[in-house]
């Protein structure tokens, strides 16, 4: 979520020859400039950060390259800084903050705190395809924001291009001229200054109240070994200063800056952080979830009575079951997890139980793809093996004769009955050529969606918006309509609260006994179906036994598919003399270690793998 | 010190060798029959503070211990020590007149006729040579020429083979009447030329194996055969007629075993001798124990086999000096699930037991 990668690393170095001003450390409000890089991921965003940084000089082109050869080495020597979240360049006389926003879905929060961190944004389209659902979601939170947005059409150097069809989508998403929309190319540099111009003349100032009591907006943090939490802020009005005693005001967490400063790319304290300006604040917090992004920072004596508005907490939507495939690797598991929520704030994990797959973690995620990473990050970084239950959302359940509402995490802890459940909804935004209009219609039906609304946003491609309870999605939709768009389709969601679902657990008995990490919660009308499919699946997995062993389905005390395991007529070697008594004792003990690898079930061995291969039938698409 | 009552004496030759055999054999060196059994009788020599004064059995296997030159042979049994049961194993081929009265003559008074199957495509896709009538006149010349206790060895689970060809079979060895009959299916080891030219159609008679074993088990009992062993059965009544030889081993007696190839277990020891025929050749020929391989056998290791093997037999385990190899819980589920039966000292499966015998024993183990 780094700006751009190779620059983040970067010392401040030998002083250097500019011929634009420093940037420099106060500024009168009229000369700053706060924005954003909106766009779908591959349409350039670092690409044109990067050509930014070198036009205005804040990196040279041979520092740059010379930077990314030597970035290991670096890294080594000082230990990894602070990543660039804003960086602060300089451009005929006026301060510009680029602020950077996490690229994708499950970060809508985030990406709304720093845009409300700014005045405007270029809102960059990729000339060849125009726009994506991401665009669009990120620009309408933009909209939402009241920033100024400045239409770029990138990769007009691409055969492919078409920049006036481009243009013209653009320009009617943000109801602007087409002639406004700036054609440029940011891997050639093609019109890169003119999009810095535009920056300075379209962007308003900040107008922030220099002499009112400080306030800041948390738009991000970060972790750093040595200096501990880091906030990202941009000051809103006041004045900030080093060795300060800040508050942050929804958590209350109290704290000494440590220091204070921007970064250029890389950090520079500064004595004064003023109203509109965008930098850090050193806390020597020990917790990034001490500091909340969209939380308000204050002076702790005399500061801001109101904060700024707009702070929610965040809270985790899809849960899964994180298990060590080796049992032994659990406190790798716990350590690794306590690392990473170091810098994730909105990771959630909890110890987690299972019969089936042993100790492991119930973790909650603000998304698919939030999870992918965590769990990508665990596997490749902390090199462990893991087990991922099949993801499921938070229900909100009413239990019998209860008013209050109790959050559940896991399908086992539906009770059997209950008042009310809810399931969380989105709106989903899907753009498609509208040849597949009618397949992602009846994709959408499928999946209990409710049509919304639809536009052409050029007579090619259709935007369309539906609601969509979360668990679809978690399920397999991303698969679905890639496979059903041929991968047209571009989809972004938002999540818009909890409603009420005909919603059942269905559990899976093995031997009469609910193994646990089976259970799930799903709409009444498909409970059968998959009740059925996981039954059949666990039956060719389970090896025969003993004795005949029942796999059934149940809702409650009722059983919805069944499906049986014969009992094995025959477990023996049939010859055995003087010659092979070691080779068949060899034999049994290998037999006994198999075994012990077994999980008991009802007192039904089954083998780990019967459990993955049906956790593997729910395993939602990698999108 | 005792030693051991149960010798065992392997004679690797062969005329052929059959695709699916896993034993040590020898095709060919028709000129070291004489050389071989003097070095075996030379190992009997060297090992003969490990036998006891009085030994309980003596048991030829092969190999075809019948391929033997009858010269070589008679030296041989002539040179062993007296035994209450002396086995010879025999392909039906082999059994002439003559070599009945040779055997007989020698004291022989039990054969194990490896038989098979009486299907002629069959015994083909084994690669055995004995025609489906050279089994009854086998077994009539050894009755003629005195020898009491016949075995018949069949085998199961044939790439080719069905139910009905099985029936055949068990039909075939009841008209004979055989004291004693063993029964195996057919083991074909991975990465043999015959397991790679028979792939699919071993997996096919490896689905069928269960229905096999009922069948035979069904009816040799059916017929009045006593299943007193996993894959071996002998006919019920007055007299013993189990094969005391290899009961010793299942009991967990000590046996010594001499030959190339050949195992011995005695006290905390079990070895192996060379699998190469010119390595115990030379070795016995310098007067030299041939080499082997070693296994430590501490006790709790022959209790563990004690009880693996002894699981295999229809009478009941006793339980005495058995109980800290044993789980008594899994022993109470067993019991449980009608598989196992617990009497005060002693412990046996049940039928339905005994044929989930491999299961039953690694869950019963602690």
């Amino acid at each position: 979520m780094t700006l751009c990668e190779s620059v983040t690393l970067l010392d401040a170095g030998p002083p250097r020859e500019h011929p634009n001003q420093e940037p420099t450390a106060h500024m009168d409000q009229q000369h700053i400039r706060n924005f954003s890089i909106i766009a779908h991921i591959d349409h350039g965003k670092s690409t044109l950060a990067d050509r930014i940084l070198q036009l205005t000089e804040t990196v040279s082109v041979r520092e740059m390259r010379d930077q990314l050869l030597d970035s290991m080495d670096l890294e080594r020597e000082r230990g990894i800084t602070i990543k660039a979240q804003a960086v602060r360049v300089a451009w005929k006389g006026h301060q510009l903050n680029l602020i950077d926003t996490p690229g994708h879905v499950d970060f809508t929060y985030e990406v709304s705190r720093s845009l409300q961190a700014c005045e405007g944004a270029l809102l960059v389209v990729d000339a060849a395809q125009g726009i994506e659902a991401q665009t669009l979601a990120n620009a309408y939170l933009a909209i939402e924001n009241d920033l100024e947005i400045v239409p770029v059409v990138n990769k007009i150097d691409l055969p492919a291009a078409d920049p006036d069809r481009a243009s013209a989508e653009v320009a009617d998403l943000i109801g602007d001229d087409a002639e406004h929309v700036l054609r440029i190319s940011a891997k050639t540099g093609q019109g890169v200054a003119d999009v810095l111009d535009a920056i300075v003349e379209r962007i308003p100032p900040p107008t922030g109240d220099l002499e009112a009591p400080a306030r800041a907006l948390i738009f991000d943090s970060s972790y750093d070994q040595y200096r501990g939490v880091v906030a990202f802020v941009r000051v809103i009005d006041g004045v900030f200063r080093p060795r300060e005693w800040l508050r942050a005001m929804a958590l209350g967490t109290r704290f000494e800056a440590q220091e204070i400063g921007f970064m250029s790319p890389t950090n520079r304290p500064v004595k004064t952080l003023s109203a509109g300006e965008v930098g850090y604040v050193i806390t020597g917090l020990k917790d990034v979830s001490e500091l909340r992004v969209g939380d308000t920072l204050t002076s702790d004596r005399g500061g801001a009575v109101e904060p700024l508005p707009g702070y929610k907490e965040v809270k985790p939507m899809v849960f899964a079951g994180l298990f060590p495939t080796d049992s032994d690797q659990y406190p790798e598991l716990r350590d690794s997890l306590e690392r990473l929520k170091l810098n994730d704030a909105a990771l959630f994990y909890e110890p987690e139980t299972s019969q089936a797959l042993g100790f492991g973690f119930r973790c909650g995620f603000l998304g698919l793809l939030h999870m992918e990473i965590v769990r990508e990050r665990l596997e490749r970084e902390f090199d462990l093996d893991l087990l991922v239950t099949a993801p499921n959302v938070a229900y909100r359940v009413r239990a019998l004769n209860d008013e209050q509402w109790v959050e559940v995490h896991t399908p086992s802890d539906l009770p059997d009955a209950f008042e009310e459940v809810e399931e969380p909804y989105i709106k989903a935004s899907i753009i498609v050529p509208k040849e597949f209009v009618g397949a992602v219609m009846e994709l959408n039906n499928d999946k209990r969606g409710r049509f919304d609304h639809m536009e052409y946003l050029s007579p090619e491609r259709v935007h369309l918006t539906y609601e969509l309870p979360l668990a679809e999605i978690v399920l397999d939709y991303y698969d679905q309509l890639k496979s059903r768009t041929k991968g047209y389709a571009s989809f972004d969601y938002d999540i818009t609260g909890f409603q009420t679902g005909n919603l059942a657990r269905v559990d899976i008995l093995v031997g009469g006994e609910p193994v646990d990490a089976l259970s799930l919660i799903i709409h009444r009308e498909f409970a059968y179906d998959r009740g059925r499919l996981l039954v059949e699946k666990l039956r060719e997995e389970i090896p025969r036994q003993m004795f005949d062993v029942a796999i059934q389905a149940a809702i409650g005390a009722r059983v919805i598919a069944r499906e049986t395991v014969k009992a094995r007529r025959k477990d023996v070697l049939a010859k055995c003399y003087g010659g092979d008594v070691s080779r068949k004792r060899k034999l049994l003990e290998k037999q006994k270690k198999g075994k012990k690898r077994m999980k008991s079930v009802g007192g039904v061995e089954v083998p780990q793998e019967a459990f993955l291969a049906v956790l593997n039938l729910n395993e939602p698409a990698k999108k | 010190m005792g030693g051991a009552r149960h010798l065992y004496v392997h004679l690797p030759f062969c005329a052929a060798r059959c695709g699916y055999c896993d034993f040590v054999t020898v095709v060919g060196r028709d000129d070291q029959h004489d050389r071989y059994v003097e070095a075996v009788v030379r190992e009997v020599e060297l090992e003969r503070l490990s036998l006891a004064a009085e030994v309980e059995t003596v048991y030829l296997g092969g190999g075809t211990p019948t391929f033997t030159h009858a010269t070589a042979l008679e030296r041989l049994l002539r040179a062993l020590p007296p035994a209450q049961e002396l086995t010879v194993e025999a392909n039906p081929e082999t059994v002439t007149p003559e070599l009945a009265a040779l055997l007989a003559g020698c004291g022989v008074d039990r054969v194990s006729l490896g038989v098979q199957t009486f299907d002629p495509q069959l015994l083909q896709t084994l690669g055995r040579r004995a025609e489906p009538d050279d089994v009854p006149r086998a077994i009539a010349a050894l009755r003629d020429a005195g020898i009491e206790a016949m075995s018949v060895d069949l085998i199961y689970g044939i790439p080719g083979q069905g139910e009905t060809d099985l029936e055949h079979d068990l039909a075939a060895v009841l008209a004979l009447g055989p004291e004693h009959v063993s029964a195996y299916e057919l083991e074909a080891k991975p990465g043999t030329r015959f397991t790679h030219a028979h792939g699919v159609e071993l997996a096919r008679q490896g689905e069928a194996m269960e229905g096999y074993f009922e069948q035979v088990v069904e009816t040799l009992t059916g017929a009045g055969y006593r299943w007193y062993e996993t894959a071996n059965f002998c006919r019920a009544g007055d007299r013993d007629l189990r094969a005391r030889h290899n009961l010793g081993v299942w009991l967990g007696h000590d046996y010594l075993g001499v030959g190339v190839g050949a195992v011995s277990t005695i006290g905390e020891r079990r070895w192996r001798n060379a699998p190469s025929l010119g390595r115990y050749l030379a070795a016995l020929g310098t007067g030299l124990t041939p080499p082997r391989e070693y296994e430590e056998l501490p006790p709790e290791t022959r209790r563990v086999e004690r009880v693996m093997l002894g699981l295999r037999l229809d009478e009941p385990l006793p339980l005495d000096g058995l109980r800290s190899v044993l789980d008594a819980a899994e022993l109470e589920g067993l019991a449980g699930l009608g598989l196992a039966i617990r009497h005060e000292e002693t412990l046996s499966l049940t039928p339905r037991g005994r044929f989930l015998g491999g299961g039953v024993t690694a869950r019963l183990l602690a």
